[in-house]
């Protein structure tokens, strides 16, 4: 197992640089800059932005000091002023008081002077990654109970109210359902707030909060049930057709004939077997559930990463792109390899070495 | 010796989208203590749904046992409560299936799995159960039986994976054992080992078998009686010494003539019964081996003849004698 974990990471550092490049050329081989704006800027100062952002360099130096702040660690000792330590990079070690190893420079936005990327990273990027992860769980907790229910009850009115629940949750857009919901829970009822969300830095790694309340439990609810439903109804269909496949296996047969109780016939024989597919598709699951946050925070008015990672591959902000990506692409990696490791657990014909 | 089980006009149907199947259409028979009773016919004649019916182990939907009575010890087993059947079933009948393979859960260990009717129906402890699974792994011939418990199916071979089932399902010393081909899916030198197995241990243990096979030559060895079956009936049931020396069926006739034997000459061709098995869409009315039969009759397609005896403790479904080629009397 050791071995194993030594080598997806290497593999993951592969996937990552790999990633790099093709955004990086994409990016550029699409026309347009990121000074290229609706009333013309003259061509001296555009030459002179490109300058200060190093655009007019060949690509291939503009790519290698990309990759060079990014993936190379950096030594900082003490300058004259001080320490400066959370500013250029997104993760700094501190060694002794004077010898940090920094690490992960995403450079500055071009659409904002006073932020850099770095900042999008610690201020929105956890929002969204919590939202998603929320919204993970909410498709969890409703659709793998919902498909045991419905396949245990087949063909019974629990059944079809079960699936037509999944029904409703994969054909209703966010757009419809999120402001449906502001409208039922947070204007008329006032239940819960109806924009917003509850948490602010510091970041347990950089992503959890650590500042947990009632109320960000409150504000994260709608949203993250908006977000999650249509995938828990696509868990909902796929553990009720996996189940249904387990229960007509031979092997439940066999627990039957040897007098398993019914009950226990679904819960140790069916279950586990059941879950297997299920776990599978909660890699990409997660993925597109933490990438495809964009429209909630726009319903729901989320400070996230969405508005950033969007609308900065319209103004070609070649950073906030390159950075938001690759960043993504870290999470996928983590997300299959976890979701590779729950495989093993479930599975003992997988064993990884 | 004490009859232990007595099957009477069992009938089982399934409810499918092309209509109903007349799966068994009133099977008896019985089995005494100790006896090895061997099911024979070929591939859809009702073998399995039989043994699976008498322990309700159908699926219902779309299965149903429509008629009969299964007696086990006097109670029969179609009546009785779920929670009664269920405290017989791996206890004191117990089955096992073709396919070693599938028949075992793949994500739990060999341990846990043959432990479990111990856990069930004698109320055993892990560790109890374990050294008892230990002993009988052992039995059925499973090297460093205490080392494997925590194995999974896949690691054991298809034979050693059967021989597991067999210790599965004797672990609670069932007075019945129900084979359902438990060798179709091994290669043949292993089908051997595992018939050789299963005599030993039933000269050691003491239990009834009902082997279902549809290889006559195997069951041969084993059984102590022979049931035949066609179309979802039994149409010869005897002795087995009696019903390799005079089959009385012309379908058992057949099915004796399409085995090799050893006093062939080589240039002597097997012999192959003609047609297909029946489409059991109907409950038979006329015999349902009529369409594919030598000696057939106006009467047979008239009227399905009733198990009837036709010489000492040999039982003959059929108007014919195929003996002789004239009518029964
Ligand atoms: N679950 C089911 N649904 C519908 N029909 C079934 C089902 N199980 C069995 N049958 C039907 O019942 C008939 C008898 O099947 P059975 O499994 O008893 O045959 P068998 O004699 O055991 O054959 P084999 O040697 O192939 O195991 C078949 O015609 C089959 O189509
Ligand atoms: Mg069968």
């Amino acid at each position: 197992m050791g071995r194993y974990l030594i080598r997806r990471i290497l593999y993951m550092l592969v996937v990552i640089l790999v990633v790099s490049f093709i955004t990086f050329s994409l990016m550029h081989a699409v026309p347009g800059g990121p000074f290229d704006k609706e009333k013309k800027l003259p061509a001296e100062i555009i030459a002179n932005l490109e300058k200060r952002y190093h655009l007019d360099q060949p690509l291939w130096k503009q790519y290698l000091s990309y990759l060079n702040d990014v993936f190379v660690p950096q030594f900082a000792s003490e300058g004259p002023k001080g320490l400066v330590v959370d500013d250029d990079f997104l993760i700094n070690i501190k060694i002794t008081n004077s010898f940090w190893i920094r690490w992960m420079n995403f450079g500055p936005t071009f659409t904002s002077r006073s932020r850099s990327v770095n900042d999008i990273f610690r201020q929105n990027l956890p929002i969204s990654v919590q939202l998603g992860l929320m919204a993970l769980m909410i498709a969890i907790v409703i659709g793998v109970p919902l498909g045991i229910i419905s396949a245990l009850k087949q063909n019974t009115v629990w059944d079809y109210l079960g699936m037509s629940v999944a029904i409703f949750g994969v054909s209703v857009p966010v757009i419809v359902l999120g402001p449906l919901m502001i409208w039922i829970f947070g204007v008329t009822l006032k239940w819960l707030p109806p924009t917003g969300w509850g948490s602010k830095p510091p970041y347990f790694l950089g992503v959890f909060p650590t500042n947990l309340s009632w109320d960000y439990w409150r504000t994260a609810i709608m949203p993250s049930v908006a977000l999650g439903l249509g995938s828990s109804a696509i868990l909902a269909r796929l553990t009720r057709a996996s189940l249904l496949q387990v229960i007509r296996e031979d092997y439940i047969r066999t627990a039957r004939a040897k007098g398993v109780k019914e009950r226990m016939v679904i819960t140790r024989h069916a279950l586990k077997n059941s879950l297997i597919p299920v776990v599978t598709i909660l890699g990409p699951m997660m993925a597109g559930l933490v990438t495809g946050t964009f429209v909630t925070e726009l319903t729901f008015g989320i400070p996230g990463m969405g508005k950033y990672f969007v609308t900065s591959i319209t103004n070609r902000d070649y950073p906030v792109i390159m950075g938001t990506i690759l960043l993504y692409a870290v999470f996928l990696v983590i997300a299959n390899l976890l979701v590779d490791i729950m495989y093993a657990y479930l599975d003992p014909r997988i064993r990884y070495d | 010796m004490a009859e232990l089980l007595n099957v009477r006009g069992l009938e089982t149907q399934f409810r499918t989208r092309e209509g109903l199947v007349h799966a068994v259409n009133g099977v008896d028979f019985s089995l005494k203590e100790g006896e090895t009773l061997g099911i024979v016919g070929e591939s859809g004649c009702g073998k399995s749904v039989t043994v699976m019916s008498m322990l309700r182990l159908i699926p219902s939907p779309p299965g149903k046992v429509v008629a009969g009575q299964a007696f086990y010890q006097g109670k029969d087993l179609l009546k009785m409560s779920d929670e009664e059947i269920r405290h017989i079933r791996g206890s004191q009948i117990s089955m096992i299936f073709q396919d070693p393979m599938t028949s075992f859960n793949p994500v739990l260990t060999i341990g846990r799995q043959v432990a479990e009717p111990l856990e069930i129906h004698q109320g055993m402890n892990r560790k109890q159960a374990y050294e008892r699974v230990t002993e009988m792994l052992e039995l059925v011939g499973i090297p460093k039986a205490k080392d494997r418990l925590g194995d999974y199916p896949h690691q054991f071979s298809g034979g050693m994976r059967q021989r597991v089932m067999i210790a599965m399902s004797l672990v609670c010393n069932p007075s019945i054992l129900i084979a359902d081909e438990p060798t179709t899916a091994l290669d043949v030198t292993i089908q051997a080992q595992i018939i050789e197995l299963a005599k030993e241990l039933r000269d050691k243990l003491g239990m009834a078998m009902i082997w279902i096979t549809h290889d006559l030559g195997v069951i041969a060895g084993l059984a102590d009686r022979m049931a035949v079956m066609y179309g979802g009936l039994i149409i010869e049931t005897a002795p087995v010494k009696s019903l390799y020396a005079t089959p009385s069926h012309p379908y058992t006739l057949g099915l004796i003539n399409s085995l090799p034997r050893l006093d062939m000459d080589q240039y002597h061709r097997l012999e192959s019964i003609d047609g297909l098995p029946p489409i059991l869409m109907e409950k038979p009315v006329s015999c349902p081996f009529a369409p594919r039969c030598t000696f057939v009759r106006e009467r047979c397609l008239q009227e399905n003849p009733p198990l009837l005896e036709s010489a000492p403790d040999h039982y003959t479904a059929c108007w014919v004698d195929p003996a002789t080629g004239r009518d029964r009397s």
